[in-house]
């Protein structure tokens, strides 16, 4: 209802992560009919009712009239017992924003408690780029102590010594996650990509995922905005989006990130805003905007940059038209839509267009695509029992297509994936939909390099 | 609260996993879908497995004087589920195995806890369904719609849950097991137990497990609309289908009130000027006939002076039902509060059903919309008010007991398919009389002398 314009007036420069009352209305909105149990991915693994939507709203209006307390542990495990993957959104026949309220309960919690301090460390780390991209490079380099590399070399799995420690969380042996990357995209790539006679010029916001855990896909995003003649910005001054660190509702941390964010891309001079990550480009899209809402200088510039940010998929059939790539790319591919980028970016009809563009890939649909996998960022650590009953429905539904291939628009669903296919004895490799496309091209151009 | 050793009892017979006691749980359980309405926290909620555990878990609480509230996925709109003597409410989330589908008797057997729309995607795929379709199907289960009656949107051509039920397997208030009924279509065994625990709204037994009956899935159908600028040409075109001798598969209706704030919700491009707008839809296995009943139906509307529309593609069909898909949601954007009725009249008083409900609004200033079900006669009333305005509240109350005043004047019901639960206990006397209430309490107190099950409801606790 009238939450928007509510968070939007500047009355006391607060915004709902500020003041829990804020979000009352929203509240208001649901009529605990229960449409929010049949797609809820928790509720659907457990059972439970205390996992679904509608009563974290009855826990929610029952902390706002005093009967619970916020920081009662119980209330705090049900509070993080949720994926904020949106889905109960989507069927929400009264349009509640349950990300907000969400959200909003995280950062009152925070306030009262403050974070505990592992979140504090992390989280810190991340207002500071070059420390943590200090502290990745020294993972990278000593993950070979922990971690065995699988075949290929792109995944690794614990070693026993650790997979016996990490059991708890799931880094059992049998846990397979990308390798970090020694060399991180941004290290590979200069900071503006010139292209002769480039039509347009576009900011490319990595993110941390693509940046340390797949630069390669990282790299073919670029690639494939060169083969449209598209001149791409990667500003080295760009840290993390700050999603990871709004959903512990740590929001003091992620308007900082955002404000450098926000002046990072501003030098650019660019006129939009590419992502290849749904969690990023939400961000961007709608989390800026929200949490800047009553930032009289900012909230502007996160309006502005709002309206220009998009998937690559949508940039490259919305915007400008796709340059047909003529490389065959003989595969069977399905797609799973990542929870941020259908149900926050609103993107699904594209990825889908451009895979079925592509020569030689037969393209077959799982059935419930937009089901969510069960990461949730930290939820696969955090709840890592649940996380598995979901990412294994997910994993099957894959096997189910005999797909030789599962792409996937967003990075944290791909090491959710990586592992889940693995452990259900799937052999589908895991890609990002655009190095599928960025494979075209370069077999189309050497091709055409052999006819010359 | 309840005494720790019980505690202990019920976790020891179900399993520590499955017995929850948190205060955060508490909550989650405390409510159903029904608005204005208490919420009451129960002291356990307990999920068994089996119906042996379901017995065991009676004993105990009949021995200790332990109210028992059976939940499904707590999905009702007259407050059937919500744990008012506090106790165990007792969910059967877990139960929820499809046990057998047997396309031979087109029957199939299932745990109290499967979700309709499983049981109807189990049996697609031998070109078959279970028709009733309540609202919620795609969460609602079929232990919580057997002891609720749900009805739906196919009610008129196909029924409603208690058509659909051939056998059951019931725990009683006193520990023991019955089973009755089975595949047989026809079965005059005794007296007709299915018919007494269907809609029985978990006051005298806990179902444990169902046979279900399916039908073939109709494979043709035709999808239109009818705009009028009368209700009373709606109405006699809803009279009009009747008497062509075409039984529709669904026939709902919305005034002009629903149809506004539809538009308004939605932007679909729904004629805002018209009175009313019937959704029709006809279908069948043959598409002669299938073809000669849309006919028939189009020449109704055009005779009452409707306009008409006919979908011709699937997308159109979409398009069609948004608008009657949008209505509950429309209308609950209105307001923090959405009072959902369902008073039902003989067919031929909708129209007249219409006209009392928009003036009984108009006359306590509230905001008030209905649509639903024309075919057979199920309105749902709709009051969009503020909890927090204690005159508002107050209006509406006194306008859902003209509401259904009018609707038994009418010579109708006061639920249609919402049931009784704690919502309108307070009415059935008026439809039933001293008699009728006084064979209510009898029954109740022959199965369930101690009111243990599901205490509260449908027929009132004895002053203590």
């Amino acid at each position: 209802m009238a939450i928007t314009e509510k968070t939007r007036e500047l009355r006391t420069g607060k915004t709902y992560h500020d003041d829990l009352a804020i979000v009352r209305e929203e509240l208001d909105k649901c009529m605990k009919c229960g449409n929010c149990m049949s797609v809820c991915p928790v509720y659907g693994a457990d059972k439970l009712e205390t996992s679904v939507t509608r009563s974290k709203i009855a826990v929610a209006e029952a902390v706002l009239d005093g009967e619970l307390e916020l920081d009662d542990p119980q209330v705090y495990e049900m509070l993080f017992n949720c994926l904020v993957c949106k889905s109960c959104m989507t069927n929400c026949p009264t349009k509640v924003n349950f990300d907000r309220i969400m959200l909003a309960l995280r950062a009152a919690l925070v306030r009262k408690n403050g974070l505990p301090w592992l979140k504090k460390m992390i989280f810190s780390t991340l207002k500071h780029p070059k420390l943590f991209d200090a502290g990745m490079r020294v993972g990278a380099a000593l993950q070979g102590l922990a971690f065995k590399t699988e075949e290929g070399g792109k995944a690794i799995s614990p070693r026993s010594p650790f997979a016996r420690v990490g059991g708890p969380i799931g880094f059992d042996s049998e846990k397979q996650m990308p390798s970090l990357n020694i060399t991180p995209l941004r290290d590979r790539v200069p900071e503006v990509v010139k292209v002769a006679g480039a039509t347009m010029k576009v900011a490319f916001f990595t993110g941390d995922s693509l940046n340390y855990f797949y630069p390669d896909a990282g790299q073919d995003l670029i690639d494939v905005l060169v083969a449209n003649n598209i001149e791409v910005h990667i500003p080295k001054a760009q840290n993390c989006c700050g999603v990871p660190v709004l959903v512990h509702g740590d929001i003091e941390t992620v308007r900082t990130l955002a404000r450098n964010n926000i002046d990072t891309f501003d030098q650019t001079g660019c006129e939009y805003l590419i992502t290849g990550c749904g969690s990023c480009g939400g961000a961007w899209q709608h989390d800026y905007s929200e949490i800047l809402a009553a930032d009289p200088i900012y909230g502007p510039k996160a309006e502005y940059w709002a309206k220009r940010t998009y998937d690559i998929s949508t940039f490259l059939t919305r915007i400008i038209k796709l340059r047909q790539p003529t490389g065959r790319v003989d595969r069977v591919v399905t797609y799973h839509d990542s929870c941020h980028l259908k149900k926050s970016m609103k993107v699904a009809a594209e990825p889908r267009e451009i895979l079925k563009g592509i020569p030689g890939i037969t393209f077959k649909e799982m059935s419930a695509p937009d089901a969510c996998c069960g990461s949730g960022g930290s939820y696969v650590l955090s709840h890592h029992e649940t996380s598995a009953v979901i990412g294994r429905k997910k994993a099957e539904d894959i096997n189910r297509t005999q797909a030789d291939t599962v792409s996937v628009g967003c990075p944290a669903c791909m090491m959710q994936l990586l592992d889940n296919v693995h452990r259900a004895g799937g052999q589908q490799e895991v890609v990002h939909y655009i190095s599928l496309l960025a494979e075209s091209y370069r077999k189309g151009q050497a091709a055409e390099n052999q006819t010359r | 609260m309840l005494d720790k050793t019980i505690i202990e009892q019920l976790e020891t017979l179900v399993g520590k996993e499955n017995v929850l006691t948190g205060k955060v749980d508490m909550v989650a359980y405390s409510y159903d879908a029904t608005a204005d309405m208490p919420r009451q926290t129960p002291d356990v909620v307990v999920l068994p497995t089996s119906a042996e555990m379901v017995q065991e878990i009676v004993n105990l609480a009949r021995r200790n004087k332990i109210a028992i509230y059976p939940r499904g996925a707590g999905t009702n709109l007259s407050g059937g589920a919500i744990p008012l003597k506090k106790g165990i409410v007792l969910s059967f989330q877990k139960m929820n195995s499809i046990i057998e589908v047997d396309a031979a008797n087109l029957t199939a057997v299932v745990q109290p806890g499967v979700v309709i729309a499983a049981l109807n995607s189990a049996v697609a795929p031998h070109g078959l369904i279970y028709p009733p379709d309540p609202g919620t199907v795609a969460t609602a289960t079929m232990g919580g719609s057997a002891a609720e009656n749900s009805g739906g949107l196919r009610g008129l051509k196909y029924g409603v849950t208690k058509n659909y039920i051939m056998g059951m397997e019931v725990v009683l208030a006193n520990g023991e097991k019955v089973r009755f009924g089975g595949k047989t279509v026809k079965n005059v065994t005794a007296y007709d137990f299915s018919n007494l625990f269907v809609g029985s709204e978990g006051t005298l037994g806990i179902i444990t497990e169902l046979t279900a009956k399916l039908i073939p899935a109709p494979k043709f159908r035709r999808t239109m609309t009818g705009e009028f600028k009368t209700l009373a040409d709606a109405g006699n075109a809803v009279a009009g289908i009747i008497a062509a001798q075409v039984i529709p598969a669904t026939l709902e209706i919305m005034d002009r009130m629903t149809i506004r704030t539809v538009e308004d919700f939605a932007h679909i491009g729904l004629p805002v000027d018209a009175e009313a707008l019937l959704l029709i839809e006809v279908d069948g296995m043959s598409e002669d006939v299938v073809r000669a009943e849309a006919e028939a139906v189009m020449q109704v509307v055009r005779d009452n002076n409707g306009g008409l529309k006919i979908a011709e593609t699937d997308q159109e069909r979409d398009q069609l039902w948004t608008a009657r898909r949008n209505a509950l949601p429309a209308l609950a954007s209105l307001n923090n509060t959405v009072i959902l009725e369902d008073a039902t009249v003989p067919r031929s008083r909708i129209t007249d059903m219409l006209i009392a409900c928009e003036a009984i609004g108009k006359k306590y200033n509230l905001t008030l919309g209905t649509f639903g079900h024309a075919g057979d006669g199920n309105l749902h009333p709709t009051i969009l008010c503020d909890k927090n305005n204690q005159d508002e509240m107050g209006r509406m109350h006194k306008a859902v007991d003209e509401i259904f005043k009018v609707a038994l004047s009418f010579g109708g019901t006061l639920s249609g398919e919402h049931g009784i639960g704690v919502a309108k206990m307070k009415y059935l006397g008026d439809e039933l009389g001293q008699s009728g209430l006084n064979l209510m309490r009898n029954i109740k107190e022959s199965l369930d002398p101690e009111y243990v099950l599901n205490p509260g409801k449908m027929v009132p606790l004895r002053e203590a």
